[in-house]
């Protein structure tokens, strides 16, 4: 057995996270940032911060993941780290030559207690940033929140640094993307051109994370959000947040700023967050609803209604971040399958309520944990007790899925050991086509290699 | 088609620095040199990364808790400290281990961590990891467990030294610490001599009850990424030579415990381990030598090492045996695959011997080696030992702790006599010794330390090499440029590439890497003929 030393036997814990279901603050600011054309993230703190994140972005992807780091070493951790960060704004202008260059801070660098505002206002003030380039930041306190945190600081300090209101209103609305996919945001935007909607998306990881083969690298590839699409969501009519972990804060920004209104919604996974998130495009941008999607909405219900068979009932643990997890939740309760165990360890005020909501009613024996030592130990635990026919999660659950012999669906991040992530999509209809036929293809493969041999069907 | 270019290797220097602000550049000069081949050059290695370059350096933490503790299986290998540092680390460095049964401890699929919250970092986290320590021992059993510390740790002032000595006499098990704050030293090396002072100090020599065998060795500096102790192992059985301990390969701190009685150390990565070997001699009297199990006659050469030391006739003919019958093997695979990788050029960024190393395996594929470099070695990884006396040890190097360590007063034993050492060396055995990369690279190499993305870029844009070694930050952006990259710190997640049957594993790979038919197709047929465009067009 590979995780040989979990039994079903569940000693309380107060301070020990085994096998967590969340990663630090970072990551996730540089993810967002990622998705600003022409720009380089940043990381204030020891290498390894560095290092470690852009190995985990790049085996996700399987793409080049630029980003640069401030060398501390430990003089810097006790005099500040300001001598670094202005080397590196110098040296990274000069060498690698960004549009803009996203900081964003490590546990090292906010226990020293560095003032981020004030180090990027010397860079500018000695002439370390040129003309028409921009240097931005957020704090990332790596001891506070998760991954899904780190995302929420970047992306609302791209509205702080960026969105202005200028006298003339722009016909366009914003969509504030949550934590998915190059896949799904280039689904989204899919979905606004079908609509005739004009929408600014950020960020936009598309075509910067899933760049094509072209026989050069490009550095700084052509997707991303611009600054000056950035800059003129202030003067958007409205703006669309998807998933309200990582986009609240910055919708509420984004209203006080430039008094852009706007609605927070769960990230269109399955049917009911994207009939929600249609409608809501729909209202703010004032366009109808084209026949084209009506139609992709029935092909997917189609083929639910077609294969209900193999997911009425099924027991499904997963676990993930809040954003993803509630709507897929609904997704499985829409499928009739039984999400009984969820954990993230992502804390969230509004996780108990949001799961509450869809499952009290359909699975009431549901258990879901979210925050601190809300850990894949904890599910994996779960499990042990009572066993489930799927698994969702990121790979790291394919260890419990080998060990307990469960059909297993790679969502999430990060997923290290297979590609389609970043090219399918999981939101929209067709997102949710792909979720479903990805959840049949696993559970079907197991009753193809374990039924008695004269059990075996042809037709399914 | 690629053009080559020949560009001079100086003139190729001159160009990239331009690219640098002046105070950077010419502290980049010092780590990028051309190879004289028969005088070593001198190079400056093992500095500060300039902030803001683009390094594929790590931290200290890393080279602690994941490189020489993490292959380790029988310990609880916990991380005090925010989440991600754990998170990183969790199973990512492909270390292979074979507990020898269902029931033998084997932590290695586990993360465990105190997750330090805000509350934590204001308060101090003692408490917490205390909490936590107790946690994994009520629900883990395990008979050890290390402490390994995160940036904000040494900052806040939590003494996790002491919190292992505290929970050792609570426990009654084996619970020691490590200073491996990320911002230690300038790569994941200070971490490297970290674990091997720790390792030393705590686990070393517990173990007195003596081990059967007559040729008993320790290899170090060999992680079993890939299973590479797998193969190494299935020799040493083959010939009847006793491997006590690995570190840290397919490793128990069991097996630490009793390495003292080895008599011969045998080190393959010097960078990560050389501090451990040099201790247990000063210690213990083993002996060390340097050897390398990557590349087949590399692989023999070292097998001929340690018959050489233990001088022994039966296991002289043994050697040559195995020798004899694995080279066979291995000239038969090589012939073919050697008709297509014969010429072809390499580069390898990576680590801290690897570079070096795996060298070996490109030669015996007619492979030349056009630039190579550490990514965390020491003048000493490039130069040979015999410059240690005169690197200069700067700030970030003195505050990683030096231990002192005398003979034992019992258990010291030489395990051989000065004069049989005499007699060796004198055959050509060398005892702690290293020689370093550049001795062993060609004229006009460009050696380059811990080379910056953008040097990187452009040694692939103008010297066109038809395989490129690094990690799996820079895999992408070279195979971008329709340039294969070969991973040598994952292997690409194949291997193992150690010892004979490996040297075979890594022929196939580097052939189906340069016989690869997808990189012909990169362009589309309508973006090859320009021509038809122009005619075309109004």
């Amino acid at each position: 057995m590979l995780l040989r030393h979990t039994t079903d036997k569940i000693i309380e814990r107060e301070a020990l996270t085994v096998n967590p279901a969340k990663t630090c603050q970072p990551v996730g600011a540089m993810y967002a940032a990622l998705g600003i054309h022409g720009c380089l993230p940043h990381s204030h703190g020891s290498q390894g911060c560095c290092s470690y994140h852009r190995s985990v972005l790049t085996r996700h992807y399987k793409e080049p993941v630029m980003a640069a780091t401030s060398s501390f070493t430990e003089g810097s951790s006790v005099f500040g780290g300001q001598a670094n960060l202005l080397q590196a704004i110098n040296t990274i202008f000069s060498v690698y030559n960004p549009d803009v260059i996203a900081v964003h801070s490590t546990c090292l660098s906010e226990t020293i207690g560095d003032d981020l505002t004030q180090i990027i206002a010397k860079a500018k003030e000695e002439g370390n940033v040129p003309n028409g380039k921009y240097v931005f930041h957020a704090n990332t306190p790596s001891y506070v929140g998760s991954h899904v945190t780190g995302y929420a600081n970047m992306v609302t300090a791209m509205v702080k640094t960026f969105s202005m209101k200028s006298s003339t209103k722009k016909n366009q609305v914003n969509i504030i993307s949550g934590w998915i996919e190059p896949s799904d945001m280039r689904e989204i935007k899919r979905i606004a051109n079908q609509m005739m909607a004009k929408i600014v998306l950020f960020p936009d990881t598309s075509d910067v994370l899933d760049a094509p083969m072209t026989g050069k690298h490009e550095f700084y590839p052509k997707g991303g959000v611009t600054i000056p699409e950035l800059i003129s969501t202030g003067d958007s009519k409205f703006t669309i947040g998807l998933g309200p972990l990582c986009t609240l804060d910055a919708c509420i920004k984004l209203e006080n700023q430039c008094k852009v209104k706007f609605d927070s919604l769960e990230l269109p996974i399955g049917i009911q967050a994207t009939d929600t998130f249609i409608t809501a495009l729909s209202r703010a941008a004032g366009v109808q609803v084209p026949d084209s999607l009506t139609d992709e909405r029935g092909r997917l219900i189609d083929i639910i209604a077609d294969m209900q068979k193999y997911l009425y009932g099924k027991r499904v643990a997963l676990f993930g971040d809040p954003d993803t997890l509630v709507p897929l939740t609904e997704f499985l309760v829409a499928l009739d399958m039984k999400p009984v165990y969820i954990v993230t360890g992502t804390p969230d005020k509004t996780f108990e309520d949001r799961m509450a909501s869809i499952l009290s009613t359909k699975v009431p024996e549901a258990k879901y944990k979210a925050g601190e030592r809300a850990d894949t130990f904890l599910l994996h635990q779960w499990i042990k007790q009572q066993g489930v026919d799927l698994l969702i999660g990121n790979t790291y659950g394919k260890y419990i899925a080998r060990d307990e012999n469960i059909p297993f669906v790679r969502l999430g991040f990060p997923i290290l050991d297979r590609v389609g992530h970043s090219y399918f999509p999981m939101v929209g209809y067709a997102g949710a086509m792909n979720l479903v036929t990805k959840i049949l293809d696993v559970i079907m493969d197991k009753i193809d290699r374990e039924v008695p041999e004269e059990k075996v069907e042809l037709v399914m | 088609m690629k053009t080559k270019v020949t560009m001079d290797p100086e003139r190729w220097k001159a160009e990239v620095l331009t690219k640098y602000p002046s105070k950077v550049a010419k502290k980049r000069a010092k780590s990028i040199v051309v190879n004289e081949g028969d005088e070593v050059k001198q190079i400056q290695a093992n500095i500060r990364t300039i902030p803001g370059i683009i390094t594929q350096r790590g931290c200290t933490y890393a080279g602690c808790k994941g490189v020489v503790l993490g292959p380790t299986r029988d310990i609880i290998n916990l991380v005090h400290g925010p989440i991600g540092c754990s998170f990183y680390a969790w199973l990512t460095r492909r270390n292979q281990t074979l507990p020898p049964t269902p029931d033998s401890p084997n932590f290695m699929m586990y993360a465990f961590s105190t997750d330090m919250q805000d509350s934590n970092i204001v308060f101090g986290g003692e408490i917490k990891l205390k909490q936590a320590i107790r946690e994994a021992f009520e629900i883990f059993k395990p008979k050890n467990i290390g402490i390994f510390s995160t940036c904000p740790v040494g900052l806040i002032g939590d003494d996790v030294h002491a919190v292992a000595r505290e929970m050792k006499a609570e426990l009654g098990i084996n619970i020691f610490g490590f200073s491996c704050e990320g911002y230690k030293g300038v790569s994941q090396s200070a971490g490297h001599h970290i674990a091997n002072n720790g390792v030393f100090k705590h686990v070393v020599g517990l173990n007195d009850t003596p081990v059967e065998g007559k040729f008993k060795v320790n290899l170090l500096g060999e992680y079993n990424i890939g299973g590479d102790a797998f193969e190494i192992e299935r020799i040493f059985e083959k010939i009847g030579i006793t491997l006590i301990s690995t570190f840290s390969g397919n490793s128990t701190i069991d097996s630490f415990e009793q390495s003292h009685h080895a008599d011969l150390n045998m080190i393959m990565c010097h960078r990560s381990i050389n501090y451990l070997a040099e201790m247990m001699e000063t210690k213990f009297g083993i002996p060390w030598i340097k050897v390398n199990f990557i590349g087949a006659d590399a692989t023999a050469k070292s097998l001929r090492k340690i018959a050489q030391y233990f001088g022994d006739a039966g296991l002289a003919a043994k050697v040559e045996e195995v020798i004899a019958e694995e080279m066979a093997l291995v000239a038969k695979e090589l012939e073919p695959i050697k008709a297509r990788t014969q010429d072809k050029t390499a580069m390898l960024f990576v680590g801290g011997s690897r570079a070096h190393h795996y060298q070996e395996l490109f030669n015996e594929l007619g492979m030349k080696t056009l630039s190579a470099g550490y990514e965390f070695g020491h003048r000493d990884d490039y130069e040979g030992r015999r410059v240690i006396p005169t690197i200069q040890i700067d700030a970030d190097s003195r505050n990683i702790e030096e231990i002192h360590v005398e003979a034992d007063p019992t258990r010291y034993r030489p395990r051989k006599t000065e004069a049989e050492i005499k007699a060796l060396v004198a055959q050509g055995l060398q005892f702690s010794e290293y020689e370093g990369m550049m001795t062993e690279m060609g004229k006009g190499a460009l050696v380059i330390d811990d080379i910056s993305h953008y040097e990187m870029e452009k040694l692939v844009e103008i010297y066109q090499p038809d395989v490129f070694c690094a990690g799996i930050k820079e895999k992408y952006c070279v195979q971008k440029m329709g340039i294969p990259l070969k991973q040598l710190h994952s292997y690409d997640y194949g291997g193992p590439y150690a010892g004979f049957e490996g040297a075979v594993n890594f022929y196939k790979d580097i052939d189906m890497i340069v016989s690869t038919s997808i990189w012909k197709m990169v362009k589309a047929p309508w973006q090859k003929e320009s021509v038809i465009e122009a005619e075309y067009a109004l």
